[in-house]
């Protein structure tokens, strides 16, 4: 990277439009928005009986996309602070990639949630009579905490890089991004005093972030703990979802950081060795989520508690069987085969390991919601047939596959904005690296 | 004019048995004032009805000029959430009286109005284990007294009131069904959808104490009928069930009655052994059960031989 100069490293990560592929990637989600909307304008006009959840599953895909969205936030803290304190100064070309993820995340996770309410209409009732004693009122303040400490972690980093974006107006494009660079970070001059100001903030912003991602996902698993429900009732949960979203959010981190190398032709800053490093990380969280569900269904299984018995075996031979060993092998097996060999870790196979890690946590994530309410501890009588079986109908799917494409839209969006690498930082770093 | 004049006296007295009928209104409207639209509008009919007045005399009206009785005025929100004084609800279900005739079901279902094909109370058929004897269980919420839903309420829409009884405040429940989630009695069902009401009937104005007319998007369950206890009857599963299965009495004057029978609840649970659903959690359910001993019927299920004729 020595042989780059400063103006080559601003040429390469200003912003650029949009390609024929870009546009008909935006295309491609704007469509599935668009989709996730009709079939929320029609829940709201016929209720939540358009989804296949009833009395027995009351809740469905939403909220295991809820869960999926807050675990893959997590990664935001993981790239920025953890390796930022434990200065892992390779990390500095993810850590906007991880930053965007995690505030697109949570943008949703906030979003689904409200999705999934009986009367979102009541939604200021939260505030208006909230109870300090329900653990969603601990998600509600929580959520939004690292929402603001997201975006902050987001900005900081920016605004030497929105000073560089409005001196190269005439290449970013057009005239309301300038005028939006200059509206966020006009005021940056660049001076010392900034500099020492900003990183004094980010460092505040990386150590108070962990205890709060740690909280949110801590919490979120604390809405099934603090139930009695056989699958959900365990002390393990916290550790369980918080190794779990790391693992995932760190798959996502390799996804996009394969998917920007290749739309934006980054591969002098995302190289070999990010995937070789992000690989080995993703290997680590592999283990050590594996080591968590281990201890959640080995321990219980060993006992075969009644109420615990139907659920454990719903899962492991009955009718969750399917999903929850392609979960487990998707997941964590599969990627833990391909990325502790050195070949595995490369771009190619990285990202494939990444993609299925985020697959399987997608499925793992409904797992741990659905197949737990199908197991009441009385059982399922006086109903309806079909309030015993749960399949989430076309306006779920519309629904929570219109989120993903949303969360996925601000990213591209993002990128299309903001450079997605850090400018400013990667051209100090390499002036601090000639000079050593 | 004269037809008029006559027909407005009628119209007059008619309201007024109509709001004689009415005992106990308190508060609100003056339920004997006419209203001024209908006096307009409503034209005799010329059939007529016979009713009984006040007096013992046998008077006649015009059918046109009945109306149905306006709703009863109800205890306020504030009052509901507090519940009624120097009470402590509890019910007794006898399961070896319990034949499934769900006459308790059907009587909940209508006179809550509920979605059909969702029960309140669920009558379940029990079966333990390989040897043990197959019973009938008749569920209704437990209103426990350490209750894991009100817990989790995040808005306070679900509460334990003084007298025991656990509610819902349909009014202010957002629908997010943590609630559900937490009940290890599966006791609440959901209104997924809006509920196709007579007009009577959903222009009734909701109380948490009537839990009608039940509402889009918002939890359900079994109350307890507090309406009816605080007219000091019985609710309606107790008088609708022919057996005899369910007591419900106060705790404080440790009486529970089926409406034949009366009990001294401390004898009644301690003789016959009584206790409470899945006490281990540490829930504290306020319904009690008697255990299957002694049946007044044998174990019959016919819902599955129903199930196995259609299959």
């Amino acid at each position: 990277m020595e042989s780059l100069a400063k103006e080559q490293i601003i040429k390469d990560l200003l912003p650029q439009k949009f390609g024929k592929a870009g546009k008909i990637w935006v295309g491609i989600l704007l469509a599935f928005c668009t989709l996730g909307l009709v079939a929320y304008i029609l829940q709201l006009k016929n209720g939540l009986v358009v989804t296949a959840m009833r009395d027995y599953v009351s809740w469905g895909i939403y909220i295991s996309n809820f869960v999926f969205f807050v675990a893959i936030s997590l990664v935001g803290s993981l790239i920025t602070a953890v390796l930022r304190l434990t200065q892992a100064k390779w990390s500095t070309p993810l850590t906007r990639i991880a930053e965007i993820i995690a505030v697109s995340a949570i943008t949703f996770a906030s979003i689904i949630i409200v999705v999934d309410m009986g009367r979102p209409d009541r939604f200021y009732n939260l505030f208006l009579h909230g109870r300090l004693q329900s653990p969603i009122v601990w998600d509600v303040i929580v959520i939004t905490t690292y929402f603001f400490v997201s975006i902050l972690l987001l900005y900081f980093p920016l605004l030497p890089d929105m000073a560089i974006l409005m001196k190269y107006k005439d290449q970013t494009g057009m005239l309301w991004l300038n005028k939006l660079y200059a509206y966020l970070g006009k005021f940056w001059k660049n001076t010392a005093a900034q500099i020492h100001i900003s990183e004094k903030a980010i460092n505040i912003l990386s150590i108070t972030i962990i205890p709060v991602a740690f909280a949110i996902h801590t919490v979120t698993s604390w809405l099934f703990a603090t139930t009695y429900r056989p699958g959900w009732d365990s002390t393990n949960f916290g550790a369980y979802f918080i190794s779990g979203a790391f693992l995932v959010g760190a798959g996502a981190v390799v996804v996009a950081m394969f998917v920007f190398r290749k739309a934006y032709h980054l591969e002098n800053y995302i190289k070999e060795e990010h995937f070789d490093k992000m690989g080995k990380v993703l290997v680590l969280l592999a283990l050590l989520y594996l080591y968590f569900n281990v201890n959640e269904f080995l321990v219980p299984a060993f006992k075969m508690k009644k109420s615990e018995e139907e659920h454990l075996m719903g899962l492991f031979t009955g009718e969750f069987a399917a999903v929850f060993w392609f979960a487990i092998s998707t997941a964590m097996l599969i990627p833990i085969f391909i990325l502790i060999q050195k070949k595995g870790r490369r771009p190619l196979p990285a990202f494939i390991a990444g993609l299925l890690v985020v697959i399987g946590s997608w499925f793992k994530r409904y797992l741990i919601v659905t197949p737990t309410l199908l197991h009441p501890f009385l059982p399922m009588h006086d109903v309806p047939e079909s309030y015993k079986h749960y399949f989430p109908t076309w306006q779920e799917w519309a629904i929570a596959m219109g989120s993903l494409a949303g969360a996925l839209l601000i990213i591209t969006f993002f990128a299309r904005i903001f450079p997605i690498i850090p400018i400013q930082e990667t051209i100090t770093e390499i002036e601090e690296h000639e000079q050593a | 004019m004269k037809t008029n004049d006559t027909s407005r006296r009628e119209f007059i007295s008619a309201t007024l048995l109509a709001g004689l009928a009415i005992t106990g209104c308190s508060s609100g409207k003056n339920p004997f004032e006419p209203d001024p639209a209908t006096i307009e509008t409503v034209k005799p009919s010329g059939e007529m009805i016979k009713l009984l007045s006040v007096d013992g005399e046998v008077i006649e009206v015009d059918k046109a000029f009945l109306k149905p009785v306006p709703s009863l005025p109800q205890v306020s929100n504030e009052l509901a959430r507090q519940g009624i004084p120097g009470k402590k609800f509890v019910m007794v279900i006898d399961l070896s009286r319990c034949k499934s005739l769900k006459k308790c079901q059907s009587a909940c279902n209508h006179m809550h109005s509920i979605h059909p094909g969702q029960n309140w109370i669920k009558v379940y058929p029990l079966h333990e284990a390989e040897h043990t004897a197959p019973y009938w269980q008749p569920t209704t919420c437990m209103h426990c007294d350490e209750p894991p839903c009100v817990k989790v309420c995040p808005v306070d829409a679900t509460f334990k009131r003084q007298d025991g009884i656990v509610l819902i405040d349909s009014d202010r429940c957002i629908g997010c069904r943590f609630c559900m989630a937490a009940c290890p009695y599966s006791t609440r069902v959901f209104n997924w959808e809006e509920l196709n009401l007579p007009k009577e009937i959903a222009d009734q104005p909701y109380s948490c104490e009537t839990s009608v007319p039940q509402k889009k998007g918002t939890v359900g369950k079994c109350d307890f009928c507090p309406d009816m206890a605080r007219k000091g009857e019985l609710p309606h599963c107790v008088s609708a069930c022919p057996n005899g299965v369910f007591m419900f009495g106060d705790m404080n004057e440790d009486v529970v009655t089926n409406g034949a029978e009366t009990f001294r609840f401390s004898d009644l649970v301690r003789d016959k052994a009584g206790y409470r659903l899945m006490e281990d959690l540490g829930t504290k359910p306020s319904v009690y059960y008697l255990p299957p001993v002694n049946r007044n019927f044998p174990f019959e299920n016919n819902e599955e031989k129903e199930e196995n004729k259609k299959s």
